[in-house]
């Protein structure tokens, strides 16, 4: 296994964190601006998870307070004017939910792992 | 004066003088400083945030001084290449000679959606991609496989009959000409494009395929022919507006042009056909 990156090491899908992030209540004070709630799901062989992140946005460059991983690897991700959702890797077409969202990236995929967000 | 011309009617040599020149910028580096410019902007430029080149009404003029900037890339190499279009709604085959071995090549495989012949092609060793989402080196293209039709004429001509430029809130959930051009609303035409071609196009690193180009070069005719169906129609916002590229502020990333520097293209190139 190669060496882990600090944005792993920051927020790099452990068990535990994610687990946490689950058990949150669904309708607290942070979902209200975050929106859609938290998933973690094994898709195409694929672990992808959501969840939000108030505050860690400080590389999403003003993108909404949600973070999607595929195998612990952020996808950078957006939410339009009308509450669809675009990524780095579908762009130009909208996906109603961060989790279709992730569900399209995989499949573009076709197992090569993220890059590092520049 | 550069002459822009429909793909379609490039003759063999100046297919192979613009496949070159596109080569050489790719083998010193120059290519993927557009690709990386490109990328850069598309993860910054957000709907409720600073916006430039995208999802903003500085979309089109921000796009025609940066194909123009490549373009003279391009002609630092040779000086007779000018940026072909792609008219999308008449060339709308995976079988059009835009996708032969002797220009930009054809759709990828089936298995990795790699492209495997044509200049290209990862195999010849003068295409590596480097600058994408994954690590995968070879150019990658869905021809027409996820389910969406290249826009019509007709489709085109009821977004070029939209009079007023762009509207509030000044981004993808606005009315007007440019976000249906653009295609986060309506019938989708320049989204769409990118969407058919699939593979890196429908990425943030879309100018890893060289059609990148050719589609942007269509999308800026279009905006010269609604400026001409239009002439009393302007860019818009014309003052000052929050995280928008009014008519005469300086876009990045290069500071020293304004969406009014780019309303005219004429002093710099001409289209084939008017």
């Amino acid at each position: 296994m190669s060496g882990i990156t600090r944005r792993q090491a920051l927020y790099g899908g452990t068990a535990a964190l994610i687990g946490a992030a689950l058990t949150a209540p669904a309708a607290g004070a942070a979902s209200t601006r975050s929106g859609p709630t938290p998933f973690s799901e094994v898709y195409n062989g694929r672990q992808i998870q959501g969840r939000s992140t108030p505050g860690a946005n400080h590389h999403h460059h003003g993108g909404p307070d949600y973070t999607v991983f595929i195998d612990g690897k952020e996808l950078h991700i957006m939410q339009n004017a009308d509450g669809s959702w675009v990524s780095v890797i579908n762009h130009y077409e909208l996906h109603s939910s961060p989790r279709a969202l992730a569900r399209a990236a995989v499949n573009d995929l076709q197992g090569a792992e993220l890059s590092p967000l520049p | 004066m550069s002459v822009r011309k429909n793909q379609a009617h490039l003759t063999a040599n100046e297919k192979r003088e613009f496949v070159n020149a596109l080569l050489e910028l790719k083998r010193s580096g120059r290519y993927d400083a557009f690709v990386s410019t490109h990328n850069g902007f598309i993860m910054n430029d957000t709907d409720h945030g600073d916006r430039v080149a995208h999802r903003s009404p500085s979309f089109l003029p921000w796009h025609r001084k940066f194909l123009l900037e490549f373009e003279r890339e391009l002609q630092r190499v040779n000086s007779s290449v000018t940026i072909p279009y792609w008219d999308w709604t008449a060339d709308r085959s995976p079988d059009s000679s835009l996708w032969a071995d002797d220009f930009l090549g054809p759709t990828g495989r089936s298995t990795d959606g790699q492209v495997m012949t044509g200049p290209f092609a990862y195999q010849t060793g003068n295409w590596p991609i480097s600058i994408g989402m994954d690590r995968r080196p070879y150019l990658r293209r869905s021809l027409g496989s996820r389910g969406v039709q290249l826009p019509t004429r007709a489709e085109v001509n009821s977004v070029l009959a939209m009079a007023t430029y762009d509207m509030p809130p000044w981004n993808s959930g606005s009315d007007g000409f440019r976000n249906h051009l653009e295609g986060w609303r309506g019938v989708d035409l320049h989204n769409r494009v990118h969407v058919w071609v699939g593979g890196h196009m429908a990425t943030g690193a879309s100018p890893n395929d060289p059609v990148f180009w050719l589609h942007h070069c269509f999308i800026d005719k279009l905006w010269d022919e609604w400026q001409r169906a239009h002439p009393d129609s302007g860019y818009l916002p014309a003052t000052g507006t929050a995280n928008v590229v009014g008519l005469h502020d300086p876009m990045r990333p290069w500071n020293d042009t304004t969406p009014a520097d780019m309303l005219d293209h004429t002093p710099h190139y001409t289209y084939d056909t008017a």
